[in-house]
């Protein structure tokens, strides 16, 4: 009787156990946010800066092989961006196509194509080709998007809109130069560059 | 602690055989359970809080044509970086005609760039406590070429904030003798680029 005493001590009951674990890892997979597939993959160089950008409030602005992609975080601000650029630029889009512009990933379309990219399925966007938004002085759309991303984030949030630059670490300084100038020239003057992480002895 | 519970463990015993293992079988050994539940918490939370990009801060003065761009600064506390292709690049102090260093190419990382400006900022900071004014610490003008690349500007950028430089800046403006050392060492003589830079010298 006391041998059998002992043996059944070491077995522990679990279940308890087990639904905390279960119950915590229900919590992190829902507060998770799956991985966007970007559209336009970039190399970003490496800094030794530790700082980490914003969840929200936080416009991303996308440079690679010579293109530009833009990107807006939280849903409200994406619809209201959309409907002021489409006042401004003429271009009807209906509210399933807000819908769908409010849970998209970054794009690099003129407006008046963007109709075409929302109509796409989201499995297929990475198959069209993203000419980048125009950015030189005749059709400067970027500014546009900035400019009203940045109404609609202070309208929704009553905050500022932040930038950030992320930039491939092979593209040329001009056109890093270019983006810079559209943000000054709507009196941004400080921003962020979106860098990778290096260590401390390189 | 973990008891893995077969068919026939309670083999040993004769005559109560039946019931023990009935009772035995009830009982489910959630050892696995648990542990496959604990590893995906772990991956959850660290792909959470880890996953989000790094980014730098840069902020730039306000582009107001007004204000004068002509400010005088003292010659001996400047440090010019010239930026060429191909991860060239130039520094030099004060002005380039009569340089306090004569401009010689570094490399980029711990044995180039940085040790000159360690090198360089602790002669400023000499130079002004002999002046009187030891809170002026070093200038350094950045001068990013077309020809430079996004991962230059970071790089360098990088270096600023690991030396502590208080004053920087990026100026986009080249005069002809700039650009003409500056295409000298990104030339085909980029051999011997240390001697051409000492060559340019009066």
């Amino acid at each position: 009787m006391a041998v059998k005493m002992k043996k059944k001590s070491t077995s522990t009951d679990m279940t308890a156990m087990c639904d905390v674990a279960f119950l915590l890892l229900t919590f992190f997979i829902l507060t998770a946010t799956a991985k966007v597939p970007e559209v336009l993959p970039v190399d970003t160089p490496a800094s030794t800066v530790q700082t980490k950008l914003p969840e929200k409030d936080l416009a991303t602005i996308t440079i690679g092989s010579g293109k530009v992609f833009f990107d807006v975080k939280g849903k409200d601000v994406r619809k209201r961006t959309l409907e002021l650029m489409s006042d401004k630029y003429g271009v009807k889009f209906s509210d399933d196509d807000q819908n769908k512009f409010a849970i998209m990933e970054s794009f690099g379309v003129p407006i008046q194509s963007l109709k075409q990219v929302l109509d796409a399925k989201p499995s297929e966007r990475k198959n069209i080709q993203q000419p980048g938004i125009p950015k030189d002085s005749l059709d400067n759309q970027l500014a546009d998007w900035i400019q009203n991303a940045r109404i609609a984030n202070n309208e929704a949030h009553q905050k500022d809109l932040e930038i950030a630059i992320k930039g491939d670490a092979k593209e040329e300084y001009p056109i890093i130069k270019r983006v810079m100038d559209v943000l000054q020239d709507q009196k941004i003057n400080n921003f962020s560059l979106v860098t990778g992480l290096r260590g401390k002895e390189q | 602690m973990a008891e893995l519970n077969t068919g026939d463990s309670g083999g040993g015993k004769k005559g109560s055989k039946k019931v023990r293992s009935k009772k035995q079988n009830s009982k489910v050994d959630l050892t696995a359970m648990v542990d496959l539940a604990f590893l995906l918490i772990t991956f959850f939370m660290l792909t959470t809080t880890l996953s989000k990009p790094q980014s730098m801060n840069l902020g730039l003065p306000d582009k107001d044509d007004k204000v004068d761009t002509n400010v005088k600064v003292d010659e001996n506390r400047t440090m010019t970086i010239l930026m060429g292709e191909n991860n060239h690049i130039k520094i030099f102090r004060g002005l380039l005609a009569t340089p306090k260093l004569a401009p010689k190419s570094v490399a980029y990382g711990k044995d180039g760039l940085r040790k000159d400006l360690l090198a360089q900022n602790q002669q400023v900071k000499a130079y002004t406590a002999a002046q009187g004014k030891p809170d002026q610490g070093m200038i350094v003008i950045i001068k990013p070429s077309k020809k430079s690349n996004y991962r230059n500007l970071v790089d360098v950028l990088d270096e600023m904030a690991i030396v502590g430089v208080p004053t920087y800046a990026i100026v986009n403006e080249f005069t002809p003798e700039e650009t003409k050392l500056l295409g000298d060492s990104a030339g085909p003589a980029a051999a011997a680029p240390t001697e051409t830079a000492t060559a340019t010298q009066p």
